[in-house]
């Protein structure tokens, strides 16, 4: 049997070269998905260099600085000194926030909390729902049964609202928070693993694995999962992007990031309050959640179009 | 075709009896409701095993849950915490209708929620009309003009919008509608409640207050749903029949809104229909930043106080209006395709 799969492999994996290829080039052909790339190519970089480009540590509070220079005031407005700020006052790019820390520190490292957020939900969501939705749609029956009507029940609840409750039952935190929403994106990747699963599963090409000796986890990870991977990548990249919009409306209810942690939605959450004295606060971390979600609906969006072989003719 | 009909409720009724089961067991890991009472006094151990008795909580699981599912009026419930059940007990049970009482003020949840409702309702229809009528216009009108500058800033609108955390949208318009205008001399709106307690309860006060969230709430939607219209407008712009009903010489308007609009339409009030139950969830952020007194809201209280009685009722009624909608849907859609009712 060796032999033959080996042949095989080889010439699914000159097919899947070509596939790479043909999409990177009609992914760039969109403005709309090169601009996605861009944004998150530039959150990357930030959430990458947040401890160089910071001028100060995201936790601490000015009182902590040692000698420092500038008045100590809560929710100071942004001082920018090409903006006509005194250069005798220390720059605060954003302003300071409701326990005197410089707002723009906490908004970089922000950006690393919540890419790891985005892309630790959704591959936490991703394992677990290709192996449900693989073993649904492989066994059928029982399993199939089993398996789908669960998922029907999370399915019945907005999103929000289960990931609100699972969040009260193992209590509030960042950690928790992410595996709520975990646990609720579950079902959308079983589906589509379990429909790609049910389309191919009768194929020649895997009964003739079949009969050429593979066992099922070959038949299963080899031959018949590699069909998933499209629509899985087009739902996993805006995946992240509600994944990061659901974190930071709990952080914002108080239930994900605790302080001190620098977060979005939790920084948004504590001065939203202050948005009549303070709008900086609410504002800054509601655009930084903002232009991340965009840059991953974009990109999921460009990709969709690039890999959906009924679009080939139009590009 | 009742075949089919009876047949679908059948295969619901499994569906509701898993929710409540996984609602359930998820509000009995939610702790114990007797532990958070009484931070400042805490109750004496004694008290505490009687209120735990006579809430029943001594009770095992399986208990708990079939009271809570079926009541306990045919059974005898320990009343004064002595440990002998001798009281006959009086709850119907989710059921009949029956969601047990608030633990924090002993008020039936059925009659929280019903009292909440209302509100939120109210808010959702408004919601949903605005969705349904500028999705609609929009997506039309983009699909019409396809390329042109509206469609193309449309588009870029549609993505920012679909990109808008929730808080950061409600808490923008406050800032701009009710501070900056009241700044500028400007008539401004109301950021918080449902009308002025100096005014009363006017539908023009209301109606006021209603507007910041009603727009907050809509926004989102409205930049996913007419991107969605637009797409079938399109489609069905491009097919022959559309073609025809030009050649024959209709004018574009009748050929839009009579030929294609309709068909194109069938799709987005299917969507439409199985997203309802799911505009609760944006209603708990909203309500929450506006401070309206609806479901959401009493959602977000109840989750701060314990009070896994009211979450479980107000789960489980969204859970049942999900059930219901997606009913409904396959069998309107039944009626329209009848190749569902075969398969």
């Amino acid at each position: 049997m060796g032999q033959n799969t080996a042949k095989l492999n080889a010439e699914t994996s000159l097919d899947s070269v070509s596939l790479w290829g043909i999409t990177r080039k009609r992914l760039l052909r969109r403005k709309s998905a090169v601009m996605g790339m861009i944004i998150l190519g530039m959150l990357i970089l930030v959430a990458l260099t947040a401890h160089w480009l910071a001028p100060y540590d995201p936790t601490k509070s000015m009182l902590d600085v040692p000698d420092y220079p500038g008045k100590i005031e809560k929710r100071l407005p942004p001082c920018v000194h090409a903006f006509g700020c005194p250069e005798s006052e220390p720059q605060h790019l954003m302003g300071l926030d409701g326990n005197i820390r410089d707002e723009f520190s906490r908004l970089l490292y922000g950006a690393r909390i919540s890419l790891v957020i985005g892309f630790a939900t959704v591959s936490f969501s991703i394992l677990i729902g290709t192996v449900l939705g693989a073993l649904a749609g492989y066994f059928g029956g029982w399993v199939d049964n089993t398996i789908m009507r669960v998922m029907d029940v999370v399915l019945a609840f907005p999103s929000l609202l289960l990931a609100i409750a699972i969040v009260t039952v193992l209590g509030p935190g960042l950690i928790n928070a992410l595996l709520a929403i975990g646990i609720v994106s579950i079902p959308a990747y079983a589906r589509v693993v379990r429909g790609s699963v049910l389309s191919v599963r009768e194929m020649d090409y895997v009964s003739a694995t079949r009969s050429l000796g593979g066992n099922t986890y070959e038949i299963l990870f080899r031959r018949i999962l590699p069909n998933a991977l499209t629509p899985l990548i087009v739902q996993g990249t805006l995946g992240i992007a509600s994944a990061i919009l659901e974190t930071a409306a709990l952080s914002f209810l108080g239930l994900g990031a605790q302080h001190p942690t620098p977060e979005w939605g939790s920084m948004l959450g504590q001065e939203r309050n202050q948005v009549f004295t303070a709008p900086h606060l609410v504002f800054y971390p509601g655009l930084a959640i903002m232009l991340t979600v965009l840059a991953f609906n974009l990109l999921g969006d460009g990709l969709r179009d690039a890999l959906d072989p009924r679009l080939a003719h139009v590009s | 075709m009742v075949n089919y009909i009876i047949r679908r409720i059948l295969q619901s009724i499994p569906q509701l009896f898993l929710i409540s089961l996984v609602l359930f067991l998820l509000m009995q890991a939610f702790g114990d409701p007797i532990a958070s009472l009484g931070v400042r006094t805490p109750p004496k151990p004694a008290d505490r095993e009687r209120l735990r008795r006579q809430l029943g909580l001594d009770q095992p699981v399986y208990v708990q849950y079939v009271v809570w599912l079926a009541g306990n009026d045919w059974m005898k419930i320990d009343m004064d915490g002595d440990g002998v059940p001798e009281t006959p007990g009086k709850r119907l049970g989710v059921l009949r209708g029956d969601f047990g009482n608030s633990l924090i003020n002993k008020r039936p949840v059925s009659e929280l929620v019903t009292e909440r409702l209302p509100n939120t309702l109210l808010l959702m229809g408004v919601v949903e009309i605005v969705i349904i009528v500028f999705s609609l216009a929009f997506g039309v009108y983009s699909a019409v003009r396809q390329y042109s500058l509206f469609d193309n800033l449309f588009t870029g609108f549609s993505f920012i919008g679909y990109a808008m955390p929730i808080p950061l949208l409600a808490l923008l318009l406050m800032y701009l509608f009710s501070i900056n205008f009241k700044e500028w001399g400007l008539p401004y709106l109301p950021t918080v409640g449902m009308f002025d307690p100096q005014v009363g309860r006017t539908p023009g006060q209301i109606a006021l207050h209603m507007i910041l969230p009603v727009v907050s709430l809509s926004i989102i939607s409205i930049a996913g749903y007419s991107r969605y219209v637009r797409s079938s407008m399109l489609e069905v712009l491009g097919l022959d029949y559309i073609r025809t009903a030009r050649a024959k010489g209709l004018q574009k308007h009748i050929v839009v809104i009579r030929h294609a609009l309709r068909n194109a339409t069938l799709p987005f009030v299917t969507l439409i229909g199985l997203d309802i139950p799911f505009l609760l969830a944006g209603a708990v952020l909203t309500e929450t930043i506006f401070a309206w007194p609806g479901t959401g809201r009493l959602f977000v209280t109840s989750i701060s106080q314990s009070d896994f009685p009211v979450l479980m009722g107000i789960l489980m009624m969204t859970g049942l209006a999900v059930v219901f909608f997606q009913l409904v849907t396959d069998i309107a859609y039944s009626f329209l395709d009848p190749r569902i009712r075969i398969a």
